[in-house]
């Protein structure tokens, strides 16, 4: 008879001491594991109840340097930790992110700065309605030997610029004096020491942008013109219709390409090889914002006026290849999130919104109490990050998925949240789940809005269907939703 | 392929899993892959489990494995495993029942006569010990050793592991049994009122209160896999329930006598039942069918199946425990071992979770008997760990604590959320179709109001009729001829829906004066 029983030794699963781990030993026999799925469930309800416990989205802000509505701001894609913004009142600004202080200003045009862009080497270039654009040393480095000589010779200011600021003219001088006199610390660097440029054009501008890694860079005003930066003068200009441009953009990937956006609602897309448009599309209402996909150069969004984001497959302009809605207003700034997948928005309804974008509506919505009108927003380049530039005269940081944080986590930590994602994604259509992963407290105006908004598509969409049942066949064609905004596309 | 232990039911019908569209069924396949990947991984851990499981075979024909005695299995096994046979002389207050706690660590003792005691048995090492003074109908540990519950004469008490009490449960009267579900911590009392009541033990709330109006609840079990409790009756019926819904789930009817004890294994597709009848049967509860059918010689008391499929029966002082009997097959049931209790009628017996050891209550005390094979020999320590320490218990604690199931998740098949609900006709219907099916249901429903015949049909006792008796019979007045042709009309009236039922009604041709007119004709 062979007889054998069960024989654990308890010194193999307890721990000597107590600093030791204790040992785990695992048997994934499912029968002893009961109530699987029930319990996958609920521990997925769970995560998406910490999700929403934990979704804090708003980081910071940097909240006390400008005086004015910010109209633009710029990344440099060499440094992830600083910023360039642009304000309605002329000054830009170039922030630490890290320590959230500016590190410089400059009084930098009369009226709004327009466009605002870091170039490839590091410069801060900037466009405004007084008919220049500027060219900025942001070297901190150079500005902080800079500020300590000010402090000591503050007579003999002209000779420890080495810059040369061959087209300053007394204007500069001016508002600089007007800068430093106004609100400028002492700590702080001001005005026309770091203009290294400036570039005079024959009427004002409304947009900048620069080539990816030539030096080269476009701008956008009456016409759309192309400048090497080593000349004074444009060296072509691609104007394709009379009105004006007010938003032109590289492509990253493709950089010979560029896209414009004119008041005349056109969207024309050039190609610098050619000195030359490609081709244009008319749209119903006009286009605020251009931006490319970073992974996929064919791919890019149009932020348009009538509330609604229009993605687009270059290749064929006749239909955009997405329509991103929620905004009850206009959208005033779109960028891609680098990663290529999500894109965030903008708007005039004082939103900012995060789309996915394979979906059509947004995944998140961000607002606060004071956050005006937003005119710019941007992705960080690690993108964990948003950046947003509103009316309130405030730049604002934002987490770009709200409950994750950035710290290290330990292993045990990681592996959880991993564990909770794929839950949270195989759960994801269960009904409780679903209400709470997408339940937004949103103003009541906006939510009225949006009701609104909802009840009137339906209303048109049902006249429409009436129409077309009620009239001869084909007379009424349906129009697709991706394709009803666009009036005409022509090649040249 | 082989179906694995590993492998889950399928829930993708076949034809949803090749839709029209690419991506979609791209993604499927994506899931499909990982979902085999995941069982194929799932095996190969195996070679990974520390532990074997304990055995017991014949060498030799002549050998039978019911032959051999606790004192030939103890000669041969080892020392620590004969110290976990260990023998409690409990003579005062008796007989005995008893409770593990789910990880087989501490043993709570509850002596009909009001004695509690509680006790980590492998290190003999007592947490407390109560003289009730009152009677002791069952106990049950709650999630881990720290709480149990005590079924009193009136009342079930909770307490705390020193013995304290911590609640005295007034709704909860004269409860013979107690279950608890460890992932929903739900208290489940059944006794002598009738009522399966459901207390949730981590907010105090009484669930539900369900009326099984069988009597008396006889025996009690739970199925671990499902949750549903499994309630036996004095009419030989099982009912199956759950805390949501107010009828049982299922009635199966089980034995002629009452059901004494009733038992169900692990993965939840077997129930083994003894009876006053003397009749040991087993079933396929997946199906609701027999499965086997024993009979003993003196009505079984109380049944109990291990992790690996034994099945353990006491009757009068003998135990039997059978090996292979979850089959259809009467010949295939071998008698896997019997113990002899002399001079002590058996009360209850139970395996301990993850050992080789089968612990029964008797009259003068409580028992262990080494049972080779009958423990599940390799744990989960994330699961339920017999080795936990105190920061382990503390921590598991809280995750079974936040991922507690919800009493309206019980259901027979654990799996079903998460799944489509294929009776929802509307997830499958487009908006056309929709329209018209409520369209077509509401002009059948239209017919139906008017075919509907609505007399106010009074039962036998209706006031009429009342009033006809009570009437001296030989009066004919006015208020008895209206009576009584009211009740002439209730009759037809009740003829008719009758043969309407039967479908023999037949629309007969209409009555030319029509009602109001009729009392002229």
């Amino acid at each position: 008879m062979k007889i054998k029983t069960i024989s654990r030794s308890s010194d193999t699963y307890i721990a000597e001491r107590n600093t030791d781990e204790s040992r785990i030993s695992r048997n994934l026999n499912p029968a002893l594991h009961p109530f699987e799925r029930a319990r996958e469930y609920q521990k997925a309800l769970t995560a998406t109840k910490m999700e929403r416990m934990f979704a804090q989205p708003f980081v910071g802000q940097l909240g006390d340097g400008h005086r004015d509505a910010i109209y633009s701001i710029a990344r440099n894609f060499d440094s992830l930790n600083k910023v360039a913004s642009g304000s309605g009142d002329g000054v830009i600004k170039y922030w630490n992110l890290k320590s959230r202080k500016e590190l410089v200003t400059f009084k930098a045009h009369y009226g709004r700065v327009s466009g605002l862009i870091v170039t490839p080497n590091g410069r801060l270039l900037s466009c405004g309605h007084d008919k220049t654009i500027k060219m900025w040393s942001v070297n901190d480095e150079d500005f902080k030997q800079q500020a300590k000589k000010l402090k000591q010779y503050d007579d003999n200011e002209d000779e420890e610029s080495d810059f040369d600021d061959d087209e300053s003219s007394d204007e500069e001088e001016e508002a600089g004096n007007e800068l430093e006199n106004g609100f400028m610390n002492e700590n702080e660097i001001n005005s026309s020491n770091g203009l290294i440029k400036t570039y005079l054009g024959e009427h004002s501008f409304e947009s900048i942008d620069h080539h990816f890694n030539k030096d080269l860079f476009v701008t956008g005003g009456a016409q759309i013109e192309l400048w090497d930066s080593n000349r004074s003068k444009p060296i072509s200009n691609l104007t394709w219709g009379a009105d004006n441009i007010t938003t032109v953009r590289f492509n990253n990937v493709e950089t010979s390409i560029l896209a414009s956006a004119g008041s005349d609602n056109t969207v024309i897309l050039y190609d610098i090889r050619t000195n030359s448009p490609t081709q244009k599309i008319v749209n119903t209402l006009r286009t605020n914002a251009i931006c490319f996909n970073p992974m996929s150069a064919y791919n890019f969004v149009c932020a348009s006026e009538d509330s609604n984001v229009y993605g687009y497959d270059m290749r064929n302009m006749k239909r955009s290849t997405n329509v991103y809605k929620d905004h009850i207003s206009a959208v005033l700034d779109v960028d891609f999130a680098p990663t290529g997948k999500e894109l965030v928005t903008g708007s005039y309804d004082k939103t900012i919104r995060i789309f996915n974008v394979n979906e059509g509506h947004s995944r998140e919505v961000y607002h606060t109490k004071r956050m005006q009108q937003v005119y710019c927003t941007k992705y960080s380049l690690d993108s964990k990050f948003i950046y947003s530039g509103s009316d309130d005269c405030n730049i604002r940081i934002w987490r770009a998925v709200a409950w994750e944080r950035t710290n290290v986590k330990s292993t045990r930590e990681r592996n959880k949240l991993e564990y909770d994602a794929k839950l949270k994604e195989k759960f994801k259509f269960m009904p409780e789940i679903r209400r709470i992963s997408r339940h937004r407290h949103v103003p009541i105006g906006i939510k009225k809005d949006s009701e609104k908004r909802q009840i009137q598509t339906q209303s048109i969409k049902r006249r429409e269907n009436n129409e077309r049942l009620h009239s001869k066949k084909g007379s009424k064609p349906f129009k697709s939703e991706r394709e009803k905004h666009i009036v005409a596309n022509t090649y040249k | 392929m082989s179906l694995s232990k590993y492998d889950r039911p399928k829930t993708v019908s076949k034809a949803s899993k090749n839709p029209k569209d690419k991506r979609v069924r791209a993604k499927l396949k994506r899931l499909d892959d990982s979902y085999k990947n995941a069982v194929k991984e799932a095996q190969n851990t195996e070679i990974l489990l520390q532990e074997s499981a304990g055995l017991m075979e014949t060498e030799t024909e002549m050998e039978k494995t019911f032959k051999v005695t606790q004192k030939d299995i103890k000669d041969s096994v080892d020392e620590s495993m004969n110290r976990k046979a260990i023998d409690l002389k409990l003579t005062e207050y008796g007989p005995y029942v008893f409770d593990y706690s789910r990880n087989g660590r501490s043993l709570l003792l509850g002596g009909r006569k009001g004695h509690v005691a509680s006790m980590d048995w492998q290190y003999g090492k007592l947490h407390c010990e109560l003289h009730l003074n009152e009677t002791v109908n069952a106990v049950k540990h709650l999630h881990n050793d720290q709480f149990f519950a005590v079924a009193q004469k009136k009342y079930t008490f909770i307490y705390d592991k020193l013995g304290t009490e911590l609640h005295r449960l007034k709704q909860h009267i004269e409860v013979k049994h107690l279950e608890f579900l460890p992932y929903h911590y739900l208290l489940a009392t059944a006794g002598n009122t009738g009522f399966l009541k459901y207390q949730d033990v981590s907010t105090g709330v009484l669930i539900s209160e369900l009326r099984t109006k069988m009597g008396p609840t006889i025996s009690m079990k739970q199925n671990p896999w499902n949750a549903v409790v499994h309630l036996g009756h004095s009419n030989g019926q099982v009912s199956l329930w759950s805390p949501t819904m107010s009828k049982p789930l299922v009635k199966i009817l089980n034995s002629r006598g009452s059901v004494k004890s009733i038992a169900i294994d692990r993965t939840g597709n077997y129930m083994a039942c003894t009876s006053t009848d003397r009749t040991l049967k087993v079933w396929d509860i997946r199906m609701f069918k027999e499965l086997n059918y024993r009979s003993l010689p003196t009505p079984g008391l109380s049944c109990d199946i291990s992790d690996t499929n034994l099945l353990s029966v006491s009757f009068g002082p003998h135990i039997n425990i059978y090996k292979d009997i979850f089959t259809n097959d009467h010949k295939d049931v071998k008698l896997y071992m019997h113990h002899l209790n002399a001079g002590s009628k058996v009360e209850m017996n139970k395996f301990i979770p993850f050992e080789d050891i089968l612990s029964f209550g008797h009259e003068n005390g409580v028992k262990n008997i080494i049972v080779p094979g009958s423990g599940e020999a390799n744990f989960d320590s994330l699961e339920i760990n017999p080795f936990e320490s105190a920061k382990q218990r503390q921590e598991s604690e809280v995750r079974t604590l936040v991922n507690k199931l919800k009493p309206d998740m019980i259901t027979l098949d654990p799996n079903v959320i998460g799944t489509i609900d294929k009776r929802a006709n509307t997830t499958r219907l487009t908006a056309k179709d929709l329209a018209e099916l409520t369209n077509k249901q509401r002009e059948v429903g239209a017919n139906d109001v008017k075919m509907d015949i609505l007399p106010k049909v009074k039962g036998k006792n209706s006031s009429l009729r009342r009033h006809l008796r009570k009437k001296s019979k030989n009066v004919i007045d006015e208020r008895k001829m209206r009576v009584e042709s009211n009740l002439k009309r209730e009759k037809e009236l009740r003829a008719k829906i009758h043969a309407k039922k039967n479908g023999t009604f037949k629309d007969e041709e209409n009555d030319l004066l029509n009602p109001a007119l009729s009392r002229f004709g």
